[in-house]
């Protein structure tokens, strides 16, 4: 016998979300006996036998090649320790930075307080490795703009399929946004208006990550709320970095 | 019922097995990662997870799995009478059995390294404030999203002389004529059927010991559905 959850309905831990043999357990869930058990809030996903829980709350989970957004902690000879948030603290190798870098440098290439954009090499058992050794550009430190930090968990809708939301954003306020996968997003751009506007139109998708049809209800959001005085800055190319590890 | 009881009614006028009206909701700290407010009758307590995080000072860090810090506290205004703020030996003793309640449904092995710290605050107390604490941590811990086996849920049950009451309040708990002033809190796994946490304040004979912990344990799974819905509501 088998008896199964339809998508979208929110399980939550020690809810039975598959009896039988017929699936395998997959992230966030256990087998006890012949039922497949959700460990976490969230929401069911089947790709053919294997079933796994998508998360809906809860700290960030880092991911080898995702491109995140974290504060200078501390430094010592060999690198910076970097807090993207997540349990775990991040590493940033002098090794890992472009150019090369003096160790009496080191503080004005990357002081404490700083905010940089990196990128995950690796995640290790209790920590990550970082790096900013990328061709694309976008990764390095944060000198102006502002910061809106979401629930890691709605980044992918913010980005949509293969960026589409995001574009969307970028091209109606005219700044260029750049997505940590960590729930910090950057916003920069010549107007102050532009750039408060993009910061709306994250927390209207924010707040509405659940509805469906959700990339027409922006589009039309956008529409009715972009300042008058805003000036239609020449369209920004959509960005490589912010795309990896949207909606999978 | 073993014996034959005095009492007909409670003095609430409650029956026997009845709970105080319960109200769970979740989200109620939105600078944490997650939270839950549970109010049973005039018990209210509201839970705050913070976590998982690095362990700092890094003696004190498990490498195997991670550590759950609860922090009960009563604030001053609680009760009739204003107690002192702060750490009182109560505090820390149900702190430590909270922690103890709680750490078998996390999945502290997934969590090396790492503190989950867990904050009870008690707005408003009529006994049975370490169960209501216990029940919205638990809603703040799923809410918070760290893996857990199962949901857990806590109820105190009560002795007026004989007769054995679920979720007991001041007065009730406090009626010390006949055999005496009797509380014994529980928390009941309700999928695996485990207790994690018996304690029992007065005296209590070994056969209805298993009577109150059947009582208990049906009042528990009444708790779960509750603390079910209102996790089901998260968006």
């Amino acid at each position: 016998m088998t008896s199964e959850k339809t998508r979208k309905e929110i399980v939550i831990p020690g809810e039975t979300i598959a009896e039988g043999d017929d699936f395998l357990p997959g992230d966030w869930t256990i087998k006890t006996g012949k039922d497949i058990i959700a460990t976490r809030i969230g929401i069911v996903e089947k790709q053919d036998r294997l079933i796994k829980i998508i998360p809906l709350s809860g700290v960030y989970i880092p991911r080898r090649g995702n491109t995140v957004i974290g504060e200078v902690k501390d430094m010592n000879h060999s690198g910076w320790t970097i807090d993207v948030g997540g349990p775990y603290g991040a590493f940033l190798t002098l090794k890992e930075t472009p150019g090369y870098v003096e160790e009496s440098d080191m503080e004005t290439v990357y002081g404490i307080g700083d905010l940089v954009v990196a990128k995950i090499l690796n995640v290790k058992r209790t920590g990550i490795d970082l790096t900013m050794k990328q061709r694309e550009s976008g990764l390095g430190k944060i000198k102006d703009g502002i910061i809106v930090r979401v629930n890691p968990h709605r980044v992918p809708r913010i980005i949509g399929k293969e960026g589409s939301m995001i574009r969307l954003i970028k091209e109606a306020s005219g700044c260029y946004v750049t997505v940590g996968q960590n729930g910090l997003i950057w916003i920069r751009g010549d107007s102050v208006e532009g750039k408060i506007f993009a910061k709306q139109a994250i927390e209207f998708i924010v707040e509405n990550t659940t509805t469906d049809g959700l990339t027409d209800k922006v589009e039309q959001w956008l529409k009715e709320n972009r300042p008058k005085n805003l000036v239609k800055n020449n369209p920004i190319k959509a960005e490589t970095s912010e795309m990896n590890g949207g909606m999978n | 019922m073993a014996e034959k009881s005095i009492f007909t009614k409670r003095p609430d006028g409650r029956k026997m097995d009845e709970l105080r009206p319960i109200h769970a909701e979740i989200g109620v700290v939105p600078n944490a990662d997650g939270s839950a407010l549970f109010a049973q009758g005039d018990t209210i307590a509201i839970a705050a997870i913070y976590g998982p995080k690095t362990l700092n000072p890094k003696h004190m860090q498990n490498p195997e799995k991670g550590v759950v810090r609860v922090h009960y506290n009563m604030l001053s205004f609680s009760v009739g009478e204003r107690i002192k703020p702060g750490v009182s030996r109560r505090s820390q003793e149900i702190s430590k059995v909270t922690e103890w309640a709680l750490s078998p449904v996390v999945m502290l092995e997934e969590l090396p390294g790492t503190v989950i710290d867990v904050h009870i605050n008690i707005l408003q107390a009529n006994a049975g404030t370490r169960c209501a604490g216990i029940n919205a941590a638990a809603m703040a811990l799923a809410h918070a999203g760290i893996p857990m086996k199962e949901m857990i849920s806590a109820i105190a049950i009560g002795k007026m002389d004989k007769t054995i009451l679920a979720d007991v309040n001041k007065e009730e708990e406090d009626y010390d004529d006949g055999e005496g002033a009797t509380d014994m809190p529980m928390a009941y796994l309700s999928n695996s059927g485990k207790i994690s946490l018996l304690q029992l304040d007065g005296r209590m004979q070994a056969d209805r010991l298993k009577e109150a912990l059947e009582l208990g344990k049906e009042a528990c799974k009444k708790i779960a559905e509750i603390q079910k819905k209102a996790l089901k509501e998260y968006k």
